[in-house]
């Protein structure tokens, strides 16, 4: 089987009453990396919460499906045993679990009774995997997420990415604050993930990590849509430009959310 | 003129007993005396919850007769998994109902002079020091009724005096085991570390079944002496049907160290007392507390420490969770005297609730009575966080199953300070067990 395919098909999409997603239509197939760009407040991390099933985000029309299933009707933890995944911009802090705990807990949902994962293979998957990203071995036994700087916080979300495999990832502005060898080493876990069984939706909106993870395609969201796709050209042409030379092609003026052209 | 308290245990009943256990005659007298104060006594008032209507003095039997346990290999199942069976020249003593069920104590400690026994014993045996310590030096019998009470009824618990330079690293453990529905639990604990000395002290309270209506009225008094070091460890969890008055106070010389590990599991409505007095320069108080309220119960979980000395430092840290329709209040109390000058009282109290009915409450208090002081709380009263369960379901994690973690970890930071580690894990157990 050469993967899975997230289709994602005129998605309306509110919070507190108040539609941000208008119509968003977007497919993701194993072994493709699509890149969604644009300015602050124009609703791409809506789209990532609302794929994943944030609480605090109402689909009001549209429909998600993986792999012909209706996602919609999936609780969050089913959504990630079906293989999705969210790199989260924010993720939360738990005192009390240790990463490593959090993780086998999380392995172990996948597997099910029965067929749980040895403490001694987890172990040496997580630490080949921290070692890999360059991480002090000693955050396995500190508690999730507690005191780690925003760089940590993100290489903790890319060293979840390789311990669980998911189907299709979603990496809600994994770049930003990230110095830029930090950057390299996100990027790398994220390549070494890449395969005809892997595929992943970028959220961004700054070019530079598509310096070191090249997508298939690029697209742009302004006002709550994708206005513009293209492939990795349009990255290009973004960072040399700007969002100002699209907005003026599409005549958008204002590109936030609730702002009509 | 009051019509609420007849005891039903007189003079004559109470002569009889401390006969019966061979007990010297000042402990006869001071039994006697604090019967006779009882009824003047006003009952305790733990804030935020009314106590009027608690049975804590109506009860049918003061003793109850229960077969000592002739070696480890016989005890119940579930006293197995809180002590090391097959360990040799361990400190245990276990005792069943009210009676001393199982003593051990290492030939190492022995030779160092240290004395662990139970409580009749000790009071035979050792009289000049429970005279010196006994409800003298952290407990006053007419403190209220309930103190009085405990004075003249006192039916069990265990005596540890730790001499001069003596430093124990490994954990002394007592259970105390409850396994008839009709006994009625006034259990005694005094532990006594003299100067440079250091100990660490792991207690269970478990009940194997139900109680009928009936009373656990406990007391435990810890004596730092200068430069000691107590850690104190405790696991109660009393079964539903009992009414618990516990009241566990430490007093601290120069330079002492008095630590306190509380898992309070009790099923049973429960008046809790922590109190610790800082009364040599220098010292230290350290509390830490983690409750599970479940059912119908009500709990009130008081946590005092009184700077006398200079230079002084209390900490206070409670977390609880509270589920069905019980009701948890924290009250947190730092109290800092006039002349405690450069002292530091702190503490935190955080409930979680979990249910819709659950009713939670963090009360921090600072009195203070000096100016050249630090002192700090924070408290706070909530629902598991939806953001936490929602970024644990995000990676396939079943709600309830986040939700165990979620709470878990919040108990952690109290639980992994408990000295003993099967003890550590029996409370997480009896924790998952309460909070499923």
């Amino acid at each position: 089987m050469a993967g899975s395919t997230l289709t994602i098909k005129d998605l309306h999409v509110a919070i507190d009453g108040k539609e941000i997603l208008k119509g968003v239509n977007i497919e993701i197939k194993g072994g493709e990396i699509h890149a969604i760009m644009g300015p602050n407040g124009t609703g791409k991390s809506t789209l990532s919460s609302a794929i994943m099933g944030h609480p605090k985000y109402e689909v009001t029309s549209g429909s998600i499906t993986l792999d012909g299933e209706n996602v919609l009707e999936m609780e969050v933890d089913e959504r990630a045993r079906a293989g999705l995944f969210l790199a989260m911009q924010y993720p939360s802090e738990i005192t009390g679990v240790t990463n490593a705990d959090f993780l086998r807990s999380a392995i172990n949902a996948r597997r099910g009774e029965g067929n749980e994962i040895s403490l001694m293979k987890f172990i040496r998957e997580m630490d080949k995997k921290m070692e890999f990203l360059e991480m002090d071995l000693d955050m396995a036994q500190r508690y999730l997420n507690e005191g780690f700087s925003g760089g940590e916080k993100k290489r903790n979300e890319i060293l979840q990415l390789m311990m669980l495999q998911p189907k299709i990832a979603i990496l809600d502005e994994i770049d930003s604050g990230l110095d830029i060898d930090a950057l390299k080493v996100v990027s790398k876990g994220v390549n070494e993930m890449r395969g005809e069984n892997f595929g992943c939706l970028i959220i961004t909106h700054y070019q530079r990590l598509l310096n070191y993870i090249t997508p298939d395609y690029v697209h742009v969201m302004m006002q709550g849509r994708i206005v513009k796709s293209g492939g990795p050209e349009l990255a290009q042409r973004l960072e040399a430009e700007g969002y100002e030379g699209l907005k003026k092609e599409l005549g958008i003026e204002d590109e936030t959310v609730g702002q009509e052209a | 003129m009051t019509t609420e308290t007849k005891l039903p245990f007189d003079k004559e009943y109470v002569s009889s007993f401390s006969k019966e256990m061979s007990e010297p005659a000042w402990f006869a007298e001071f039994r006697m005396k604090a019967l006779e104060q009882f009824d003047e006594l006003p009952m305790p008032k733990p804030d935020k919850t009314k106590i009027d209507k608690w049975n804590f003095t109506q009860f049918q039997q003061h003793t109850v007769k229960s077969a000592p346990y002739s070696s480890l290999a016989e005890l119940p199942e579930a006293i197995k998994a809180l002590v090391e069976t097959d360990a040799k020249n361990q400190t245990l003593y276990i005792q069943r109902n009210q009676t001393p069920a199982f003593l051990s104590v290492s030939e190492d400690l022995k030779a160092k002079g240290v004395i662990f026994t139970d409580l009749f014993t000790a009071v035979r045996e050792h009289g000049d020091l429970l005279k010196k310590y006994y409800m003298t030096q952290a407990i006053n019998a007419d403190e209220h009724r309930l103190t009085a009470l405990h004075a003249a009824l006192v039916n069990g618990g265990a005596f540890l005096y730790v001499p001069k330079n003596v430093e124990i690293t490994e954990p002394i453990q007592a259970v105390f085991v409850h396994d008839d529905p009709q006994a009625n639990l006034f259990n005694h604990v005094l532990v006594v570390a003299e100067d440079n000395s250091a100990v660490p002290y792991v207690e269970n309270y478990i009940s194997t079944l139900e109680a009928s209506a009936t009373v656990a009225n406990i007391i435990t008094e810890v004596i730092a002496g200068t430069n000691a070091r107590v850690q104190y460890g405790a696991v109660d969890s009393l079964e539903k049907g009992m009414t618990i008055y516990v009241n566990r106070r430490g007093v601290a010389g120069r330079d002492a160290r008095i630590e306190w590990a509380l898992g309070l599991m009790n099923e049973g409505n429960t008046i809790s007392d922590n109190t610790t007095n800082l009364l040599g320069d220098g010292s230290t108080g350290d509390t830490k507390t983690v409750v599970v309220g479940r059912g119908e119960q009500t709990g009130n979980y008081t946590t005092k420490v009184v700077h006398f000395g200079r230079h002084t430092l209390g900490n206070i840290l409670n977390h609880g969770v509270v589920k069905d329709s019980a009701t948890l209040i924290f009250n947190g109390i730092g109290k800092i005297e006039h002349g405690a000058s450069k002292s530091d009282a702190e503490q935190t109290s955080r409930v979680l609730m979990l249910s819709e009915k659950a009713r939670g409450d963090a009360n921090p208090m600072l009195l203070i009575d000096e100016d050249d002081v630090m002192a700090g709380h924070a408290a706070s009263v909530g629902r598991v966080d939806p953001i936490q369960l929602y970024y644990l379901m995000s990676r396939g994690i079943p709600k309830t199953e986040a939700e165990r973690l979620v709470i878990h970890g919040f108990l952690a930071p109290v639980v992994n300070e408990l000295p003993i580690e099967h003890v550590k894990v029996q409370l997480t157990e009896v924790i998952e067990r309460k909070v499923r």
